[in-house]
């Protein structure tokens, strides 16, 4: 189709053919033959990559999309605390490819990438084919760092779950929430920073202690951290001790929450060079993270453990062609969160198809907001605004900021609401 | 197509709202950059299926007086005054102008 110019548009509007641009106005108009015959390969389907994948066909829809993805359905880390805490299903944040395929005309590959060429453009297959790219983009998400801890390992996640990919790890948190003794101890160790999802372990001791509230009343929860302050710390706390009295108790680095070594076998975590030790019944650790391992082997990451990029188009700033979204970039002030996924996987495909365009990339703007349940009927938010600037993302001053400290419960249950309509719709957005 | 369309973009051409032509041809325009990140809560497009209301389609004039109103807090809301003060007036009217015209 022939783009049009402002001025042919409202020319054309005149001579009444309004019904036919209007109609089109919200879909996709092929900007050029230019990108016609590209190939881009997306390598990872969580909320980066599919977004990516679906908005490529909705602004370069000449272009040819290739989604690749291990597994058949994806679960959401965001949402899998509602399962913990007794009110989602695994199903409500399981979702599939079809959409993609069918309405959006990505091709979906299920597989791994075991290699990335970006000086030849091709990606190599754990199943033995190779694929061509003209543009990759990289969504790995998180890899944890299961080795800094001493007496801790990826096997002993299995006793200890980290729960921080949502699927068969979250299912086996909640089989040992289900199966704990009430008045028994559950014991979470957060991560330290940067860590996907800042505000995700805080309300995840909310939910688990609605769960208890509801099941084990006399259970207490613990939250050992290696950090003296959180995402929304105050409004999370107000909230624990209005709906859980004492139940939740969080214990700051600085007093002794910082765990520096674990004995898997009896669930006991040590701090202060061993001088504190905390037993739990269940524990969830939740270990350092850096990007995903395909990032670390590919040599997408730096000595950070996370991948530089370009703030404006996210392309890598170690391998040109290759651009890098999601919890494993460094975006500047955006937080690692699967919104802030999506506001990355629609801008690098803007900037995409404009690089194939050889058009300048448009001054971006990001958003995030991160809803956080306290109970079923008790949400609270942290947003921002961000935009490039000077070279990096910053968040844009006066803008965003926490749900107020004081609010009516009226309000809290309108965010409670917010929060689940912001999950459908997010996840509309990504794979519907 | 209802006649009224025409009198809105008559309208907003009135009001100032009109905004400079893009120097290049593609249909990656500022104003669709903007608003795609509407749409991670409000929906693709703006339509929403859940709780968050849907947002394309209304008036021009009816979405930039909604944020201006969200951004100097004359309309009560819980998250959309913090949203709404990240946005120049330039980038309201941009975003406002591409929702309305999404049908």
């Amino acid at each position: 189709m022939k783009t049009l110019n402002r001025r042919e548009f409202i020319g054309l509007l005149g001579a009444g053919s309004a019904v036919t641009l209007f109609g089109t106005a919200g879909c996709a108009i092929t900007p050029s033959g230019k990108a016609r015959g590209a190939h881009i390969v997306i390598v990872g389907g969580g909320p980066g990559g599919s977004t990516a994948a679906k908005y490529l066909k909705r602004y370069a829809p000449e272009t040819r999309v290739t989604l690749i993805e291990p597994n058949r359905r994806f679960t959401t880390c965001f949402g899998s605390n509602w399962v913990l805490g007794g009110i989602s299903t695994m199903a409500d944040i399981t979702h599939g490819y079809d959409a993609l395929h069918s309405r959006h005309g990505v091709e979906i590959v299920h597989d791994n990438v075991t290699g990335i060429d970006s000086a030849t453009r091709r990606v190599t297959l754990a199943g033995g084919d190779s694929l061509a790219y003209d543009r990759l983009v990289v969504s790995p998400g998180i890899d944890f760092r299961f080795d800094e801890l001493e007496g801790f390992s990826a096997q002993a996640a299995e006793t200890m779950p980290h729960a921080w990919k949502a699927g068969a790890q979250t299912e086996l948190l909640q089989r040992q929430l289900r199966a704990m003794p009430d008045g028994g101890t559950f014991i979470m160790v957060a991560p330290g920073n940067p860590f996907r999802c800042p505000p995700g372990p805080y309300e995840r001791a909310g939910m688990i202690a609605h769960y208890f509230k509801t099941h084990k009343p006399r259970s207490k929860i613990l939250i050992l951290d290696s950090k003296d302050k959180f995402s929304k710390q105050g409004l999370f706390m107000d909230g624990w001790k209005e709906r859980y009295g004492d139940m939740i108790e969080w214990v700051p680095g600085t007093q002794g929450g910082n765990v520096e070594s674990v004995d898997v076998a009896s669930r006991t975590l040590y701090s202060q060079s061993g001088f504190t030790s905390f037993k739990g019944d269940v524990v969830n650790l939740i270990p350092r993270q850096r990007a995903g391992a395909i990032a670390q082997t590919s040599g997408l990451a730096d000595e950070s453990g996370w991948c530089p990029v370009n703030q404006l188009t996210f392309e890598s700033t170690l391998h040109k062609g290759v651009y890098v979204i999601g919890d494993a970039s460094i975006a500047g002030a955006m937080p690692k969160s699967g919104h802030s996924a999506n506001s990355q996987g629609k801008l690098v495909a803007a900037a995409i198809t404009l690089d194939l365009l050889d058009q300048p990339m448009e001054k971006p703007s990001h958003v995030n907001t991160c809803y956080s349940l306290i109970a079923p009927d008790y949400g609270i938010s942290v947003a921002a605004v961000y935009r490039y600037q000077d070279g990096s993302i910053q968040s844009v001053k006066g803008a965003g900021g926490v749900s107020p400290a004081e609010a009516t419960a009226d309000f809290r249950l309108q965010e409670a609401r917010y929060t689940r309509g912001w999950y459908q719709s997010i996840t509309e957005d990504i794979w519907g | 197509m209802k006649p009224a369309y025409f009198t809105r973009i008559l309208t907003l051409s009135a009001l100032g709202l009109m905004v400079t032509p893009s120097s290049y041809a593609t249909d990656i325009t500022r104003g669709k950059i903007l608003a795609s990140t509407c749409f991670a809560c409000h929906g693709t497009d703006g339509r929403s299926s859940g709780s968050i209301p849907s947002i394309y389609g209304y008036p021009v004039e009816t979405l930039y007086r909604n944020m201006k109103s969200f951004q100097d807090g004359t309309r009560p809301a819980t998250v959309m005054g913090r949203h709404a003060k990240g946005y120049t007036d330039e980038e309201i009217k941009l975003i406002a102008e591409y929702l309305s015209n999404i049908r």
